[in-house]
């Protein structure tokens, strides 16, 4: 059993989906977790499949979705590993302002500063709107209150606004 | 729930000076993210001022509240007015508070909400469907203290929010909980 990631970036239009997820049932694939989303109008998909087939079977087989150049699709094998479970707390960081270079660097710097992983992300520019929104797991031991003052001095230094709270779940 | 009748009263008209409508500022602007400050509320500018945002409200289409940051204010006022809006349970009509603040909370409901100062995105907030909100009415300086439940909450505390220099960005539910829109209802 092999695990696979599988990358299709390019030049969206519809049917790229259908035409990827089919090629990859015909190798008898299990697609596992996948994400999708449009940047800047641009199509971005991350898949994780089990099977027998191996990267360069796969590559093969999705060729034919790059052929005309508008997309670049890559493969590569993953180690396989058992997801690790969250260990501390989760968060939500949101940072907006002004577009700048640096933003995401000197912010996410502070996480990863204390040891913090971010476990999603999402940046939108939107006119002139930076917006960042990051979900953070961070180790039981990080002191929160000295974390958000740091976040508050790096974004005063870079004259955006920063909010940090615990993430809200609903347990049913 | 039981409206405020002194609140559900309150129009406009009260205030005695005519409405300009202000220009309204959109994200990245400073004020947007700055405390606002407390205000007198039978200061004559601060009469202007409530005047202002509801002559502004009436004249943006859906819009039911407004905060004195988003026409350049950065002061703790704001106007709603919800009682035409589809999700709307009870409602107190249109009216402004000046230092208001969010006194208890219950009962958090998700929803999507959209701002005048981010025309380009909208998010998904979980908030209180139930709140109680303490806060002054301009001209007279009175406090109130009023319930407010279902959509009028929401607006509420999406309008206090903006007086402490909160988006409705920073309450975004998470990285997956915010959207691109192409237009402005």
């Amino acid at each position: 059993m092999t695990l696979l990631a599988i990358t299709v970036l390019g030049h969206d239009r519809p049917g790229i989906i259908a035409g990827t997820t089919d090629r990859i049932a015909g190798l008898g694939l299990n697609l596992e977790d996948s994400t999708m989303t449009l940047l800047r109008g641009h199509f971005a998909m991350t898949l994780v499949c089990a099977g027998g087939a191996s990267a360069t079977e796969v590559e093969e087989a999705l060729a034919p979705l790059a052929a005309d150049g508008s997309l670049t699709v890559t493969v590569r094998e993953l180690p396989d590993q058992q997801p690790q479970g969250l260990v501390g707390t989760q968060w939500v960081l949101t940072v907006h302002g002004g577009d700048r270079p640096g933003i995401v660097s000197a912010v996410i710097g502070e996480v990863a500063e204390v040891g913090g992983n971010v476990t999603d992300l999402t940046t939108r520019l939107a006119g002139e709107l930076y917006l960042l929104i990051a979900e953070l797991d961070l180790p039981a031991s990080v002191d929160t209150d000295a974390l958000a003052v740091a976040l508050r001095s790096v974004a005063d230094q870079l004259g955006v606004g920063v909010t940090l709270r615990p993430a809200e779940s609903d347990e049913l | 729930m039981t409206t405020h009748p002194r609140v559900a009263a309150w129009s406009e008209a009260d205030l005695d000076v005519v409405g300009r409508v202000r220009d309204v500022v959109r994200a990245p602007a400073r004020v947007l993210s700055t405390d606002g400050g407390r205000v007198d509320p039978t200061a004559p500018e601060v009469v202007q001022l409530a005047a202002d945002l509801v002559a502004t409200m009436r004249v943006s289409p859906g819009c039911v509240g407004l905060a004195a940051p988003q026409v350049g204010e950065g002061v703790k006022v704001f106007c709603v007015d919800v009682s035409a809006h589809p999700k709307t349970r009870d409602h107190h009509g249109t009216f402004v508070l000046c230092n208001a603040e969010v006194v208890e909370s219950s009962r958090n409901e998700k929803a999507r909400e959209g701002c005048m100062s981010v025309p380009d995105l909208t998010g998904d907030v979980k908030r209180p469907s139930r709140v109680v909100v303490r806060g002054q009415l301009p001209g007279t300086g009175e406090e109130v203290v009023l319930e407010a439940n279902a959509f009028e909450a929401r607006a509420l505390q999406h309008e206090i929010d903006h007086c402490d220099g909160l988006l409705f960005l920073d309450r975004a539910a998470g990285a997956h909980a915010i959207y691109a829109r192409q237009t402005y209802l």
